[in-house]
């Protein structure tokens, strides 16, 4: 198995490359552009042989990737940011048609005010639609995971599309080392599309027809169904790949060192890589702490939180989005899957990192002490800058 | 005997929810008989959504894919890019959209699809407004038509803008080919239809789609209807094939326009003059697309 050194957007493109996909189409957006330019050198040098559609818009993009799939095809699409907001209203096609789009998503804020740097909000407000959603760490867990997408969103027992989301910069323009597996191993993990397109040529059949309220409900319950199954799947998915490959990411909410801990923080993304380091500290310094990944949002894993919160008394949720009017999106949903639980711990949202704002380990820190001090605010922004008042103020 | 130049074979079932006397019902009929079993339709949001009957029955004897409404263009590039890439080169891929959904809302999409040269069929319904939501105006459609949204009452005339010329915006893309139907003139409509499976590249078909209740006209009288609007030259029969214009029914002299807009009860406020303007209007789009013509 070759190791090179890639970006996470490179990540993206050699997947999409190794899972043989039939069509792409996709449109420009920072910090996203590397990912579909690497992909249109593959196509143009007869690397990849696949269809890329230039598409006008990423609505475009969205719609011809669900198509394509209606007819069996194995499809990637990429995004950001507004982008992946002009596709909202083709997210829910794409699940409603039980299409098995991958898509990467480089999360990125979203304007006013302009800004091109890490945020979830994008995907965050995505989570209704029906795709699954990792968030990646590393760029090695770009390319697995995107790989492991493609499977999971094909499986006929799912048959949804999937999302692979890295953090702006952060890892899209961030080179690592990484083990990319060979076109062999790929194949054998992750066969050409069992074409078991709903659209067949010659046949009398309709796919997104209209839908009396006596089925309806029974549609979106099968949905339903299928996201859930998929979190099943997935723990199947995981454990080939590592028979092939010898990697496992630890499921959808993977833990460091949480075993005896008095606190737990739950980070999304490569705030995680920080915070793993500042519980190595803070350990050394006495302070029992640990940390837990929320590598799927979507199906959102309400059994391992609870595992998780069995031996927990404070858990803090990171956010780097938030929902306005409420709280962070990750913090109500791991205080809703605690709500049954006859052990609850005390819960803290942390909102921060939004628009890019570095998330360093003294900012970290704070929140690991906040949590075991037990005091300040249920939901937190713990970053915020003083100055900004003083300017609004004059 | 008459040759029987429209093909016997089905491709639309007799059973499907359009209204009586609805001329999108016949548009889809010509273009499938045309085309062939190896069709396949993708549909935006739009009266044949519910014309193809709801969930679990279809109207049609070859596959129907519904998309975003404003995303037919793109739905047809990547059904082509899907056929292509799995070997399926005999599927003919057709978008079939209202005036609504190609000329409004769905624009974006369709440029894309003609700048692109997806290799398809992309035919437009137009029945000159937003029929499904229940009559209200369209860039299609004309001026002086009442809607809902362009009432006439003491401060409105109907629509008081004048209807876009789609034909125009996809002959700028440069098509492979695009021309005009109507379902009045069969004969003409299967002739261009079957054009098009001859020609690689995107094809556009512009239908003339007469709609009795969005009309305020009696079910009976649509090809009559159809007949007028062209021979009164509001809707000429052409073709643009390489960039070359040529009209395919030619008459010796047009009807006056008048007969048209009274037959129909959306036009049935219009006085003397204002007849007398839109009669103005036909005739220099016809005497522009003469010269169209004659450029060659
Ligand atoms: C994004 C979006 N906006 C609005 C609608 C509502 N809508 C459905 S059909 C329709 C009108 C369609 O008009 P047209 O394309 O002219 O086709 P027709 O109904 O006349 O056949 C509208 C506005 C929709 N389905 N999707």
């Amino acid at each position: 198995m070759p190791r090179m050194v890639l970006s996470g957007n490179y990540a993206q493109s050699y997947a999409a490359k190794l899972a043989r996909v039939h069509v792409i189409a996709a449109y420009p957006i920072t910090p996203q552009t590397a990912i579909v330019e690497k992909l249109g050198e593959f196509v143009a040098s007869g690397e990849l042989s696949a269809q890329f559609i230039k598409v006008e818009s990423e609505h475009s993009a969205l719609q011809a990737c669900i198509s394509a799939a209606a007819l069996g095809a194995r499809t990637y699409t990429a995004t950001s940011s507004q982008g992946l907001l002009l596709m909202h209203e083709l997210l829910h096609w794409a699940s409603g048609a039980r299409a098995p789009v991958v898509m990467g998503v480089v999360n990125r804020a979203v304007a006013p005010p302009w800004s091109i740097f890490t945020d979830h909000t994008d995907t965050v407000a995505q989570r209704d639609t029906g795709w699954i959603q990792f968030y990646a760490e590393s760029n090695q867990e770009v390319l697995d995971t995107t790989l492991m997408a493609f499977r999971l969103a094909e499986h006929p027992d799912v048959l949804l599309p999937a999302m692979v989301t890295e953090d702006a910069f952060y890892l899209s323009h961030t080179v690592e080392p990484v083990d990319v597996p060979t076109q062999d191993e790929v194949d054998e993990f992750l066969p050409r599309r069992d074409v078991r397109g709903l659209i067949r040529p010659g046949a009398g059949v309709r796919l997104g027809s209209f839908t009396m309220p006596d089925l309806y409900e029974e549609f979106r319950h099968k949905i339903a169904r299928a996201m859930e199954r998929s979190a099943e799947v997935f723990f199947e998915i995981e454990d080939d790949y590592h028979r092939l490959t010898g990697r496992h990411h630890g499921g959808p909410l993977p833990t460091y060192r949480v075993d005896d801990a008095d606190a737990v923080l739950m980070t999304m993304g490569t705030a995680t890589t920080t915070a793993r380091s500042v519980v190595d500290a803070l350990r050394t310094r006495g302070n029992r702490v640990g940390l837990a990944k929320l590598r799927a949002f979507r199906p959102f894993p309400v059994k391992e939180v609870r595992q998780l919160a069995a031996t927990v008394d404070r858990i803090g949720v990171l956010d780097r989005s938030f929902t306005f009017g409420a709280a962070g999106a990750a913090f109500t949903e791991v205080a809703a899957a605690l709500y049954p639980e006859t052990h609850r711990p005390a819960l803290k949202n942390f909102v921060a990192g939004l628009g890019g704002r570095d998330l360093t380990p003294k900012v970290l820190e704070g929140m690991f002490k906040a949590l075991l001090k037990g005091d300040g605010p249920e939901v937190d922004w713990p970053d915020l800058k003083r100055r900004a008042e003083v300017v609004r103020h004059g | 005997m008459a040759r029987l130049t429209i093909p016997a074979e089905e491709y639309m079932r007799s059973g499907h929810s359009a209204c009586p006397g609805c001329a999108a019902t016949l548009v889809m009929r010509y273009v499938l008989k045309g085309l062939g079993p190896n069709a396949i339709v993708t549909l935006p949001a739009c009266c044949w959504t519910v014309i193809g009957t709801p969930f679990p029955t279809t109207a049609l004897n070859v596959p129907i894919l519904d998309c975003a409404f404003e995303a037919t263009g793109a739905s047809v590039s990547g059904l082509r890019a899907a056929a292509d890439a799995l070997g399926l080169a005999d599927v003919i891929v057709v978008g079939f959209a209202g005036d609504g959904g190609t000329a409004d809302i769905g624009l974006q999409a369709l440029s894309g699809m003609l700048e692109r040269g997806t290799d398809a069929l992309y035919v437009m319904y137009d029945n000159e407004a937003y029929m499904n939501t229940g009559v209200q105006r369209s860039g299609a459609t004309p001026l002086g038509a009442w809607t809902t949204t362009t009432p006439v009452d003491a401060t409105s005339r109907g629509k008081g803008e004048g209807k876009k010329d789609v034909m125009a915006i996809v002959a700028a893309h440069r098509p492979a080919y695009a021309a005009t139907v109507n379902v009045a003139f069969p004969e003409d409509f299967l002739k261009r239809v079957e054009k098009t499976k001859t020609i690689r590249g995107p094809k556009f078909l512009h239908a003339f789609s007469p709609c009795p209740p969005g009309w305020r006209y009696p079910p009976e009288k649509t090809i009559a209807i159809g007949r007028l609007a062209t021979d009164t030259n509001s809707f000429p029969l052409y073709e643009i094939e390489g960039g070359k214009y040529r009209i395919t029914r030619k008459l010796g002299r047009a009807r006056p326009v008048a007969e048209y807009l009274k037959a129909q009860g959306r036009f049935s406020h219009l006085t003397d003059a204002e007849i007398a303007a839109i009669q103005s209007e036909v005739d220099g789009r016809w005497a522009r697309l003469l010269a169209l013509e004659t450029l060659g």
